[in-house]
């Protein structure tokens, strides 16, 4: 096998271990194609299995005739290796290096692993687009199920199936894609059950420097609005972002062709800078040293919080437009492929409790960002210890799962998940035995890949009663409304579960974790026990009255 | 009242703060305490405003729609009015600027407020709080630790309690000796007693060492305090100020302890700033809270120029360091600052929070204040403006203590008796005045005012309250109300405390708590334990009326659980 070839030295004995919160561990050290081991073989020290693909960087130094190397994690943690001899050190190095950065896909654990449980319902299977799109016809028969992008020809990173305006013929689809940045034609994205308005989400219009307009792309949109009302375009790069992209072909749609829509333009940045926000973010937490003004000034320069607040505030302005104004609602950047996505999945959760359930929120990653075509492979080969020229890594599903957690954080009742749900997400999207997060679009999982084939669904694994316990919320209370989460910034924090994880023991607060569980579910038991006793009240007392009644 | 131009406007429009756009109108009534809004609704909902609370009343340009009125309370509550008068608005604005200034203790609210309590309720209400009781629980009196009547009648220090724990080996002499190098008399006492390993907190303020001064029995006084702890060869003097400014104490012949004196002493400088640095640093804070919608740079900017959460680091590591030495190293600490009566009492009480478990209940947190502020001569009535004085002397002392206290319940959510809640509530109490326990600046002050019988003491009206205060993960004997708390002070652990500085956001309140979701569960939990207690005492077979309290059982989906629509606050 190839992977026999990157590993030079396979083991190494005395190896020294240090680990945030956990004491030293010397063992043996194991290279395996997809993991680095550290076994003290003594039974009650845990031992460290670490993906290879979990490995964001490593630094090596040199002592004497011993090395260390230090790994920094994509889940952000740091480890600490000290390695007796030098050779072998920069053997392991070596070989780390090499094996956390295969290029071919189908080297990578998950077509390797295979599963110690019964997998007793296919995550593969679970949110079919048929399905769901069963769901909607039972709304409104407006929309249609289109096969026009069956063999991805069409456009390439759309699923197989989407749902268009039902008086929206394929012809006219192919048109309309050829007039959209990678074929993304518009497509329904949400349909707000409250008002029957909807959500749609495309790439950018290809209008280019002589203002191209497409007749069928403006048919296409107006279909959807109810007559007399006019809908929101909601272009998430600022207006002199979007005009600038008319040169190199792309813009967005002409007031005087689009009359019956609004256009807003809101700021959300593109991939590198958010990848260098996250890098400095991470930076700032992990220098236990700064003084309080240095911290402040470098979380602030960091930018990340500002932009956890641009995504938010527009996400609220396309649930406001759909909610508020009963408007219908066409979001796109460039490529329609990452804020488009942030901004279509975070109004969702606003607007439709199911998003908020465990499935639901499965259901939304699945619809909105897998089958969405959000390259997860390209944004999540690198995490914040990347370093280097960078090939379109960015934290763009990260920013959408910290949004997610600041309005979990302002409404603590109504989401059936908790924040450990949302972690597993982050760390499993950059490194899993998993294929559920693999390749960047439909096409290359199912065609290319064969995915559901030959990996096993990480929503397979989850969704297991035993795993699901450690990530239902236990505040949880069904709540049928919209939500809306403040965006001010006294409003918004950092992220502790993520970016503190690894530098502050989080002992305390899994202790009132554990404390706020222990309360109710003594809460739960007593119900039971008073229900119990009043049924048999109730018994007894329609036994008894024949007896005082005669 | 001669004060209240105008007791009565009509047509006036209070402003929603959280959205411009909404008003409610209604009419405003002055009464000698109060401004009442009373809405010209069907509801009649009323917002009354404490005089007492007013720091500062404004008049931004006159409107077309009217002529607008800021007040501003010391709890940072804003109130915007719009008048339609501009005579009225004046005169509203003459009498709430008058009456939140009293001249006199006098006119100040506790001394009208009447909660219908007779004479010994409110004598019972005032012994509510035993410090000799909290002493004898730290177990002194004792063979080293005895009360010294040294101060009866306050003879030796006036800004002292009259009650005073010193060593045993501490002789009237040398206690007036020592009272005599140190600031305003300010001698050596005994503030907090570890049991466990006999180290204690002690507290002065700077001894009057200038360049070479020097005084054996303060000199002796130290000694006595380091032999109280049989076990340790030295002690820590823990000066809270930075070392800058002790230093430049010593050129007005005060200063900090001579090395070469003392023996076994090591000094410590904790480098909390003063009361005016404090002050500025405060009203930075709040104007970022207040700022409407602030970009993320700009609230950052903000929060880290205002300096405010560097404050409340260095006054928590000051009670870390002590908390740290008494608790681990076995070691007593003198803490004292300038006068000791600020930065002193603040390290004091929160190295005793951290140290004693007792002090993070409720009833343990009250006599902490009690003790460590109310008795030892922290200047409530200069620091919080209850009357028409020097601003300078106006400073958050309290409120960084306060803060300190919250930020601990960040870190430790099962640590706490209390919420935080408790916090804000006790914070505007110290600030309005409405009792008599935050009035005055010394213990002989409230004597000479005869506050016991004129007004009424506020603990036992917040303890009646306690279910409103209390957090419901909070259990005695859950590991973290055990034993000694360690925080990290890591500057990410400090948050921007919003319910307090951004109380603008009021919209927030309505949100989601988990804190009120669980108090619910737990309350519906207490009922069901009683319900099921009642089942279990029914003998076997006896079969009794259906009608029992059946219709007392809401579901406990009171509040907390369904969130509510709210807007969205940009």
């Amino acid at each position: 096998m190839e992977f026999a070839e990157l590993i030079k030295t396979p083991r190494v004995d005395g190896v020294v271990l240090h680990r945030p919160f956990l004491p030293l561990v010397e063992g043996t050290l194991c290279l395996t194609g997809h993991h680095l081991i550290l076994s003290s073989r003594q039974d009650n020290t845990e031992e460290l299995w670490l993906l290879h693909a979990d490995i964001d960087f490593i630094e090596k130094r040199f002592v004497g005739s011993s090395g260390t190397i230090i790994v920094k994690c994509k889940d952000l943690r740091i480890i600490q290796l000290d390695i007796p001899g030098m050779e072998e050190c920069l053997n392991i190095a070596s070989s780390i290096e090499a094996l956390s950065t295969l290029d071919s896909v189908s080297l990578m654990y998950p077509f390797f692993y295979r599963p110690m449980f019964e997998v007793i319902e296919d995550g593969w299977n679970l949110f079919l687009p048929e399905e769901s799109f069963k769901d909607l016809e039972s709304m409104t028969d407006e929309w249609r199920l289109s096969e026009v992008n069956r063999d991805f020809s069409i456009c390439p990173s759309y699923p197989p199936l989407v749902v268009v305006p039902k008086d929206t013929d394929d012809d006219t689809l192919l048109k309309v894609a050829s007039f959209r940045h990678g074929g993304r034609f518009p497509v329904l994205s949400y349909y707000h059950k409250k008002n029957g308005m909807v959500m749609m989400r495309a790439g950018q219009p290809l209008i280019g420097p002589n203002g191209r307009r497409c007749k069928e792309d403006e048919k296409l949109i107006n279909a959807t609005l109810r007559a007399g009302k006019r809908g929101y375009i909601i272009d998430t790069r600022a207006t002199a972002v979007a005009q600038q992209a008319k040169a190199r072909g792309g813009g967005f749609e002409q007031e005087a062709n689009y009359p019956q829509w609004r256009r807003i333009h809101k700021t959300i940045e593109r991939y590198s800078v958010l990848q260098d926000s996250l890098i400095k973010l991470v930076e700032a937490c992990n220098d236990q040293s700064h003084s309080m003004d240095r911290w402040l000034s470098k979380l602030e320069a960091s930018n990340w919080l500002s932009h956890i607040k641009e995504i938010l505030t527009t996400a609220c302005l396309a649930a406001q437009c759909i909610d508020r104004e009963g408007a219908t609602v066409l979001v796109h950047g460039t490529e329609g492929t990452d804020s488009t996505l942030q901004v279509t999945s975070l109004a969702q959760i606003l607007l439709d409790p199911s998003c908020r359930t465990i499935r639901g929120f499965q259901a939304l990653v699945e619809r909105e960002w897998l089958q969405a075509g959000h390259p997860f492979q390209h944004r999540c080969a690198q995490s914040a210890y990347s370093s280097g020229k960078l090939h379109g890594e960015a934290p763009i599903f990260l920013l959408f799962l910290d949004c997610t957690w600041q309005i979990l954080r302002q409404f603590p009742c109504s989401f059936e998940f908790n924040e450990n749900f949302l972690v597993l997400l982050f760390e499993h999207a950059y490194a899993t035995q998993f294929g559920t997060f693999l390749g960047n679009s439909a096409a290359e999982r199912s065609a290319t890949l064969k995915l559901p084939q030959k990996t096993v669904s990480l929503w397979s694994w989850v969704n297991r009663p035993q795993e699901m316990e450690g990530f239902v919320n236990p505040l949880y209370e069904p709540n049928s409304l919209v939500i809306w989460p403040s965006v001010a910034p006294q409003s918004l924090q950092l992220w502790e579960g993520v970016f503190l994880r690894w530098n502050r023991s989080s002992k305390c607060l899994d202790e009132a974790y554990e404390e706020m569980v222990h309360i109710i579910e003594y809460n739960k038991e007593l119900q039971k026990k008073v229900n119990s006793l009043r049924r048999q009240l109730a018994q007894l007392e329609t036994e008894g009255s024949p007896l005082h009644t005669p | 009242m001669e004060n209240i131009r105008t007791p009565k406007v009509e047509h006036v429009r209070l402003i929603d703060r959280t959205n411009p756009r909404r008003c409610s109108v209604g009419t405003l009534y002055l009464s000698s305490t109060h401004s009442i809004f009373v809405e010209n609704t069907e509801a009649r909902r009323e917002t009354w405003v404490l005089h007492s609370l007013v720091s500062s009343v404004e008049r931004p340009p006159v409107s077309p729609s009217g002529n607008p009125l800021v007040i501003r309370c010391k709890n940072f509550q804003v109130f915007q009015l719009l008048i339609p008068q501009e005579k009225d608005c004046l005169d509203v604005q003459a009498s709430l600027s008058r009456l939140s200034r009293p001249e006199r203790y006098g006119e100040l609210s506790c001394f009208s407020f009447n909660p219908n309590l007779n004479k010994e309720a409110r004598d019972e209400a005032w012994s509510f709080i035993d410090l000799r009781g909290d002493y004898v629980r730290m177990g002194i009196p004792s063979n080293l630790w005895y009360i010294t009547a040294a101060n009866s009648e306050y003879r030796v220090c006036d800004t002292y309690p009259s009650d005073l724990y010193v060593p045993k080996s501490a002789t009237p002499s040398v206690i007036v000796g020592s009272a005599k190098f140190r600031s305003r008399g300010r001698f050596p006492v005994l503030s907090y007693y570890h049991r466990d390993n006999s180290a204690s907190i002690c507290r002065s303020s700077q001894p009057l060492s200038g360049f070479s001064a020097r005084s054996t029995e303060d000199e002796q006084m130290i000694q006595a305090i380091m032999k109280s702890n049989p076990a340790s060869e030295f002690m820590y003097v823990v000066d809270t100020r930075p070392k800058l400014n002790a230093m430049a104490n010593r050129a007005a012949g005060k200063g900090y302890e001579n090395e070469d004196h003392y023996t076994n002493i090591k000094l410590q400088f904790i480098g909390i700033e003063n009361i005016h640095v404090m002050r500025n640093s405060q009203q930075k804070i709040i104007d970022v809270g207040q700022v409407r919608s602030p970009s993320m740079g700009d609230f950052l900017w903000g929060l880290e120029n205002s300096g405010w959460l560097k404050h409340i680091k260095a006054v928590m590591d000051a009670g870390v360091f002590i908390a740290r030495a008494v608790a681990e190293e076995g070691i007593s600490v003198l803490v004292h600052c300038s006068d000791g009566w600020d930065r002193t009492a603040q390290a004091c009480s929160v190295a005793s929070i951290l140290l004693d478990p007792y002090y993070r209940t409720l009833k343990g947190f009250m006599v902490l204040i009690e003790k460590d502020w109310v008795a030892f001569g922290h200047k409530f009535s200069h620091r919080y403006g209850h009357l028409d004085s020097d601003p300078k002397e106006i400073s958050p002392v309290m409120d960084q203590f306060l803060e300190c206290v919250w930020q601990l319940m960040e870190q430790f959510p099962c640590a706490f008796e209390f919420n935080e809640r408790f916090l804000l509530q006790l914070h505007t109490y110290v600030y309005s005045c409405q009792y008599g326990n935050f009035l005055a600046n010394s213990q002989k002050e409230r004597r000479d005012l005869r506050i016991q019988e004129r007004t009424h003491s506020v603990w036992p009206h917040l303890w009646k309250d306690q279910a409103e205060y209390s957090n419901p993960l909070y259990r005695a004997d859950h590991s973290q109300t055990q034993g000694v708390l360690r925080p990290v002070t890591t500057p990410y652990c400090f948050k921007f405390w919003k319910a307090m500085y951004n109380r603008l956001d009021q919209a927030s309140a309505a949100r989601q708590s988990p804190a009120d979701c669980l108090s619910a569960v737990r309350e519906e939990t207490q009922q069901l334990e009683e319900e099921l207690s009642t089942h279990q005492e029914v003998p076997r077979g006896t079969v009794h009326s259906p009608t029992r309290q059946e219709n007392s059982f809401s579901q406990g989906e009171e509040d907390g659980g369904g969130a509510k629509e709210d807007d969205q606050s940009q």
